[in-house]
């Protein structure tokens, strides 16, 4: 049992690796495709040959980021298989097909039109090139799409059945999956902090070449660009943020309750602006959860229902299945036990329908067909000893949602004082405070997303699919040892590689590199 | 359709997938070729600035191969992805560093240096061909694995497909999944000097070295295949009937070859259209269109070897420690429903592959020179 739990954490730890890693390079990718093309789309429409140079330079650094995404990306995708093979199995027959198609849909067409974007300057006509560079951005989108619609259907399994003859769910409603709501806010949520990222990325970048006083003017074109492109996708993923919290109370309440770090709820629930997570009230529940608290009144339950008033749960609730009613009553549903129990029946009902199927008793069959269909709601729960066991790491999810939410709207203000300076005070560009707030704000827009990523799938433990599979039933046979292994392979690969773009980034940025673009070159 | 036609269907795409994937693995193939040009010279820059525009295009086969695995045959994905977990991860390493070698090799800053890339770049050519032949090895050779649904409900043995202990190291130990690793890495190494002599227009630089290494490379890759052939015509499998109970069979290959006489007649075909390529090559001086003979003759036995492992009732991943675990196109795929969904966005391959052709064809419209090189600013 004891190398099984250690199998269940290092897979747990090289999955989040990979997928941090991969998230560090997959959002600038969204973003920066994007502005690049809009970028060489001013060039073709202006005629302007600085524009080519600007956009030549950001493309360069697209590429370099573009094969990290592609590394990690290969990795992730194969370690379902490898290290997720009961999960590869259990749903295998839904979550299959959105990674197939975007194979077929999305990466070849980044694979065939990124190769004319940068091969194809002089191969190909101007107006066949600008089409390539927009085809690789929209392929970019769309490979994030089905990976998101994967991703959205483990936290919200919708469009599906479970057929106990083969012991796995199948698929039965393909639109169902593509077009939950949780999968579209998923997307738009994430492909708009990629406008973020690399809109704050560009300003980082562009504000340092002013702090150097080199190519001033085409970095504030850059600016201007980014600027404008990560302010709307900022914009848009705070509005699509609501979307996802608003989901996220609906289909997955424990997680929300997590982020707030919240135990008891209360109608009117507040919305937590500062605190420290008390630990102490995971044991004792007279402890004040959240120290120094200051709130929001009535703000999550805005947040989670659309209007004040109303009754937001806390953890303790949830597993209780206690609710209050507009009217102020309390009433009870299903507590975690008795889903517990539910899910522990199911079960017992599959081995009774396995057991039947052998004996060719298909009377048992259907009456244990019944009693699962019956229960399958709470299958997941089968494989938990206590309720307990179904709380995230609350901390860790509410420091998290903290840090997005504030570094996030940081960067808001520096995307607006950046925009306005650039309009309208371009001399103040050179202020070297003003550079550097641009320059701090490259890693602070990271930590952000990295932080929205924690949330999202922290928050959503001990499932791997909500409701129907834990994470620990997930795994591969495979030792602990072995797992633990590769961990630090990819840790140590993944570093190194972090490091080598990042050094051959910081060269581009700081050698030849724009101080070739005002002047035409031969192409 | 019913699920029976759509399991073939699917079994056909992943066979074009499979034998696309043995094509573009020139790209791999020209990467171990560097091995015999030393560093700096414009002969090296050369071959890594040929295959380095197409590397993405093998990259993304292998990643479409894997999701179209797990699409439509999820039973497989589950137990070899999870049971021959070190073959597969020594596979993704090795792709790992491929993929950012070419754009990261030449950029200033570049702090592991040239060489070091150019190694990762070797290492994936060698590896990454030997690995994947022995990968695909297994689904004629067998593998140590059992399948057992209900473990699910076992708290305390809760995973369905089990692999032996040594998790797929046991395949690359084993020396007839060797052989067709190393037959596909020859084969690439002959594709890439095809490859090379159609896409580089550089006679000062390479004089006569390429034809050549396509006949030494060709010739060998010759007699591994007619090895390979005679291996796997004696080897057994498993066979299963309408209720899915699997019984050996020796010579299961061979006879499926008989069987089905078009895929006896793909790998005749197949193979004639590689013997000319490499013929005609090493023996000309101008001709320059080999590497498309060879491509379509790759693609043909290619998809012909996965049709005999997967079709005629046959099970495509047998195992060889519960006969009743192997696995085939019938218990290990997809429901009828996710199948037809599949199927409607297959639909779409005939577009995708028409724009590859398209882009492929201006990208290589002129063969590359020292001075295309010299100007591009992407150059690797």
């Amino acid at each position: 049992m004891n190398e099984l739990i250690g199998t269940i954490d290092w897979s747990r730890a090289q999955f989040a690796l990979t997928a941090m890693y991969h998230w560090l390079f997959v959002p600038l990718t969204i973003g920066l495709a994007f502005i690049v093309a809009v970028m060489e789309t001013i060039y073709v429409r202006t005629g302007n040959i600085a524009w080519r140079g600007i956009t030549k330079f950001w493309m360069t650094l697209f590429g370099i980021n573009f094969a990290c995404g592609i590394a990690t990306g290969l990795i992730l995708e194969f370690e379902f298989g490898t290290n997720w093979s009961n999960y590869s199995w259990f749903v295998g027959d839904i979550f299959g097909a959105p990674l197939a198609i975007e194979g077929l849909f999305a990466f070849f067409m980044e694979a065939t039109f990124v190769a004319v974007m940068f091969f194809g300057w002089k191969k190909v006509g101007q107006k066949f090139h600008l089409t390539a560079t927009w085809l690789t951005a929209f392929g970019v989108t769309l490979s994030a799409l089905w990976i998101l619609v994967a991703n959205a259907w483990m936290q919200h399994p919708v469009g599906m059945k479970f057929d106990p003859a083969q012991m796995r769910n199948v698929m039965d409603d393909f639109w169902a999956v593509a077009l939950s709501p949780v999968a579209i806010n998923k997307f738009f949520h994430a492909v708009f902090s990629g406008w973020a990222l690399a809109g704050v990325f560009v300003v980082g970048v562009s504000c340092w070449m002013l702090w150097k006083k080199r190519n001033t003017e085409a970095a504030t074109r850059s600016i201007k660009v980014g600027g404008w492109i990560g302010l709307a996708g900022l914009l848009l993923t705070i509005y699509t943020g609501h979307g996802s919290a608003v989901q996220v109370a609906r289909v997955q309440p424990m997680k929300l309750a997590a982020m707030e770090g919240l135990y008891n709820g209360s109608v009117n629930q507040g919305l937590v602006a500062f605190g420290i997570y008390n630990p102490e009230a995971e044991n004792d529940p007279q402890a004040k959860p959240i120290l120094g608290e200051v709130s929001i009144p009535g703000g999550l339950s805005f947040l989670a229902n659309g209007k004040f008033g109303t009754f937001v749960p806390g953890i303790n609730d949830l597993i209780e299945g206690r609710t209050i009613t507009q009217s102020g009553d309390t009433i009870y549903d299903l507590s975690y036990a008795d889903k517990i129990a539910r899910g522990k029946e199911a079960q017992d009902a599959l081995r009774e329908y396995d057991r039947a199927t052998a004996a060719g008793d298909t009377v048992a069959m259907r009456l244990a067909a019944r009693r699962i269909e019956q229960n399958y709601d709470y299958f997941g729960y089968g494989f938990l000893d206590n309720p307990r066991q179904a709380i995230p790491p609350v901390a860790l999810t509410f420091y998290a949602f903290r840090i997005m939410v504030c570094l996030g709207s940081a960067l808001l203000l520096i995307f607006i004082v950046a925009l306005y300076v650039a309009y309208n005070k371009p001399r103040a560009l050179s202020n070297k405070w003003l550079c550097l707030l641009g320059v701090l704000s490259v890693p602070v827009v990271w930590l952000c997303s990295q932080a929205g990523w924690i949330v999202a799938e922290v928050g959503r433990q001990p499932w791997v699919v909500q409701d129907k599979m834990t994470t620990g039933v997930a795994i591969s046979d495979i030792s602990a040892d072995s797992v633990q292994l590769t961990f630090w392979i990819f840790a140590a690969v993944f570093t190194l590689l972090l490091v080598a773009e990042i050094s051959i980034m910081l060269r581009q940025i700081s050698s030849r590199s724009l101080t070739d673009i005002q002047a035409p070159d031969n192409d | 359709m019913d699920i029976t036609t759509l399991q073939i269907y699917w079994w056909l795409l992943i066979s074009v997938l499979g034998a696309l994937l043995v094509f573009l693995l020139f790209v791999q193939g020209g990467q171990s070729l560097l091995c015999g040009a030393p560093l700096k010279t414009e002969a090296r820059r050369l071959m890594v600035n040929s295959v380095g525009r197409k590397w993405e295009f093998t990259y993304t086969t292998l990643v479409v191969f894997g999701g179209a695995f797990f699409a439509a045959f999820p039973l497989f994905y589950s137990t070899s992805f999870g049971g021959a977990y070190w073959l597969w991860m020594l596979i993704l390493i090795s792709f790992v560093l491929q993929a950012v070698s070419y754009e990261f090799r030449s950029k200033p800053g570049n702090i592991y240096r040239t060489q070091t890339y150019d190694a990762f770049l070797m290492f994936n050519g060698l590896f990454g061909c030997v690995l994947l032949g022995v990968a695909v090895g297994t689904m004629f050779f067998g593998a140590d694995f059992t399948v057992t649904r209900t473990n699910l409900i076992d708290s305390h043995n809760p995973v369905i497909s089990q692999w032996g202990s040594l998790h797929g190291l046991e395949a690359i130990l084993n020396l007839k999944c060797l052989l067709l690793g190393l037959m596909v890495f020859m084969l690439a190494r002959t594709q890439a000097g095809l490859y090379f002599v159609n896409n580089i227009d550089a006679p000062h630089v390479f004089g006569n070295t390429i034809r050549r290494s396509v006949l030494v490379n060709g010739t060998i890759f010759a007699v591994l295949f007619v090895g390979f052939v005679v291996v796997l015509s004696l080897q057994s499998g498993y066979r299963y009937d309408s209720a899915g109970v699997m019984t050996q069979e020796s010579n299961i290959y061979l006879h499926n070859l008989l069987d089905m006489p078009w895929t006896l007649a793909m790998v005749g075909v197949g193979a004639v259209l590689v013997l000319y390529a490499i013929y005609r090559t090493a023996f000309s001086s101008t001709w320059r269109c080999g590497v498309w003979y060879s491509g379509a003759g790759t693609v043909l036995v290619v998809m012909a070897l996965f049709f005999i492992a997967g079709y005629n009732n046959t099970a495509y991943l047998p195992s060889t420690a519960d006969a009743q675990s192997s696995l085939t196109i019938v218990n290990s795929s997809s429901s009828l429903f996710t199948l037809k969904v599949m199927g409607c966005a297959s639909l779409v391959i005939p577009v995708v592959l028409a724009y590859i052709f398209y882009t492929w064809r201006r990208i290589n419209n002129r063969p590359l020179t020292p001075a295309e090189i010299d100007t591009d600013h992407h150059a690797y």
